[in-house]
């Protein structure tokens, strides 16, 4: 039987769904107006005659930006950054979480808590920073990727995905086959942890793919710069600077200030865009994820 | 640090070892003597100590060989000597600290600007997923969780670059209403306005994951008291007030504690990258401060840097470690 709502009970749904849609539109309307601002002519943009869907659409802030060598060695670098430190975390983390996941591990607890010290402790950036400079790595791609590559926090949801997935009935049954732990692991573990290897490798990638501090911290090169690093600079200037962009034409076709502002609400749709596109795929984790990040 | 690291250690292995204790028996009869049992577990495990090698390198490189540079804060780093044969200096660079002339202003911007987080942004996804919970659509619930999450996932410079773009007071789409109702742009980067622009961007940014927790605490209240309530002529409100809230008690308690043992920590890169010359007076944290002395003073100050990093650090510890205590005794529960 279902109870009809009373007025009060009415007034409170008319309130909630108010406040969930004014509060959904105004997540939204920033992402929306960078989007619209990238695709309209650089006259509505300098007049503001934008305010939600592009005015005189146009792409020539998009050729801009394929045109420019720098901004396309950014794109470049943020793809090899990306996908470098999403294997390396993942694979990291994966060792890790299995190996501490098997409680007949002696000195498990005491490994578990070899983990968890550096996120109690922070070193903080000088002596990382310093760390880095005496293993070489200044102005190297590793000093991109190598300095955060692993997450404890990915390291403990991942232990609990093999705490749970993997009973301790498979392994017994394995070695009464005679399979040692090598082959358990390759064999039968790691093809039974998908979910949680596609978990990492989202999660790592987008965290890469958004990095840019390791970038400025450790490199001075242009040619190393992941694309958030080229949109910071970008940001940072009010006017044209024709050798950050690069190229010749674009130099020529950027001396029209106006296009400006069009080419950074393009940089900014296209450092926005791939996680926004990655990160349904991980929705599902985020509770754990969630209850763990508190931590930190 | 030592009964604190047997504690968290101790609570971390009971509670997986509970989860695993049904389906995996122990290797050995508990009427061996234990040193010997021990080392034989040890030579058969050999192969998952093979696989630990590449994580557990990373760590010490990575993670404890920084730990092990924060004493540099008591030598004089010398680039040629490294940290090792640095030599030392005491409490040198700690006193400099705490005679420095920006010592408490850098610590109230600290505190200032978390502490006006944390009471502005903890409330909120409480309140966001009560109001979600109570949704009966549930497409329009899916719809509104799928986009605010979203701004989770964005980096900190597209985030900035966007208050930079839309909030910009001379061509800023959020400022051509100001302007016309006002008369006068408003500049979001201003001293006065920083910390309301941090704040509230941050809103903009984590409401909607935040509310995640509260929302997984929620599925867990009985459906069956709101129907009880409800046939008992409850009005939703009531139920939300007496049923739904003390539902999420424990977690949010736990959650505020938890939080509060991260005063210390605001988001530099976040504060970093919105710092300009207008602001410094209020955007300057100590993890901004500690940065600029390394690397943007004529001479790079390492050891000065480190010993404000290492300030923050202890701080920070103590806190956690309180904050941890706290949640044990109060909500009963902790993270580790």
């Amino acid at each position: 039987m279902r109870i009809r709502d009373t007025r009060g009970d009415r007034a409170y749904y008319v309130v909630n769904y108010s406040v969930l849609i004014v509060f959904t539109l105004m997540v939204l309307y920033p992402i929306i107006y960078v989007i619209s601002a990238s695709f309209s002519s650089a006259k509505a943009i300098a007049d503001n005659n934008v305010y939600l869907w592009p005015v005189g659409p146009t792409l020539d802030a998009y050729k801009t930006i394929v045109q420019s060598p720098n901004l396309l060695i950014g794109f470049a670098n943020s793809a090899v950054y990306t996908v470098g430190g999403a294997l390396l975390g993942t694979a990291l983390t994966v060792l890790a979480g299995y190996a501490s996941s098997r409680d007949d591990l002696p000195f498990r607890r005491v490994i578990t808590f070899f983990f968890l010290i550096p996120t109690l402790v922070s070193a903080g950036i000088v002596p990382t920073y310093i760390v880095v400079r005496e293993l070489g790595l200044l102005n190297t791609r590793w000093a991109v990727i190598l300095p955060g590559a692993m997450s404890v926090f990915n390291v403990i949801i991942t232990r609990t995905f093999y705490q749970m997935n993997i009973p301790g009935e498979m392994l017994e049954a394995a070695k009464v086959d005679g399979a040692d732990d090598f082959r358990f692991f390759f064999r039968i573990a790691l093809p039974l942890s998908k979910p949680i290897i596609a978990v990492n490798l989202l999660f790592y990638g987008i965290t890469q793919w958004n990095g840019w501090f390791n970038a400025f911290l450790y490199t001075s090169d242009q040619s190393l710069m992941p694309l958030q690093l080229v949109l910071r600079e970008l940001l940072s200037q009010s006017a044209v600077n024709p050798a950050m962009i690069g190229g010749a034409d674009v130099a020529e076709i950027l001396k029209r200030q106006e296009l400006f502002d069009k080419l950074k609400y393009a940089m900014i749709v296209v450092a926005m865009i791939p996680p926004l596109v990655a990160y349904p795929f991980v929705q599902k984790h985020f509770v754990k994820g969630a209850l763990i990040g508190s931590l930190k | 640090m030592t009964s604190t690291a047997v504690k968290i250690d101790e609570s971390d292995g009971s509670n997986s070892g509970r989860s695993n204790s049904d389906h995996l028996k122990p290797a050995f009869k508990p009427g061996q003597r234990p040193s010997r049992r021990l080392g034989l577990r040890m030579r058969r495990s050999w192969q998952l100590y093979v696989l630990l090698l590449p994580p557990l390198i990373f760590s010490i490189i990575f993670l404890y060989w920084p730990m092990y540079g924060l004493i540099l804060a008591f030598k004089s780093y010398n680039i040629t000597l490294g940290i090792t044969g640095s030599p030392w200096a005491g409490f040198t660079y700690i006193s400099q600290f705490f005679h420095s002339y920006l010592f408490w202003p850098v610590i109230k911007n600290t505190l200032v600007l978390n502490v006006y987080a944390l009471l502005a942004l903890f409330p909120l996804p409480i309140v966001l997923a009560l109001l979600m919970n109570s949704l009966r659509n549930q497409r329009f619930k899916k719809a509104v969780q799928l986009i605010t999450y979203a701004p989770y996932f964005i980096s900190t410079v597209v985030l900035v670059g966007i208050i930079l773009m839309l909030f910009s007071p001379t061509t800023g789409v959020i400022n051509q209403p100001i302007s016309a109702i006002f008369g006068h742009p408003v500049d979001f980067l201003s001293a006065g306005a920083f910390r309301h622009t941090y704040v509230w961007s941050g809103a903009w940014q984590t409401l909607g994951y935040s509310s995640i927790i509260f929302l997984a605490a929620l599925a867990g209240v009985d459906p069956e008291l709101h129907e009880a309530a409800r046939v008992d002529g409850a009005s939703i409100l009531r139920r939300i007030w007496h049923i739904d809230l003390p539902g999420i008690l424990p977690v949010t308690v736990t959650l505020l504690i938890l939080n509060m043992g991260q005063l210390l920590n605001s988001g530099f890169e976040k504060v970093l990258l919105l710092q300009n010359p207008n602001n410094l007076a209020v955007s300057q944290v100590l993890d901004t401060y500690s940065y600029q002395i390394a690397f943007q003073s004529q001479i790079p100050q390492y050891s000065y840097a480190t010993a404000i990093g290492l300030f923050k650090s202890v701080i920070s510890l103590v806190l956690i470690l309180l904050a941890n205590w706290l949640a044990r005794r109060v909500a009963k529960q902790s993270l580790f």
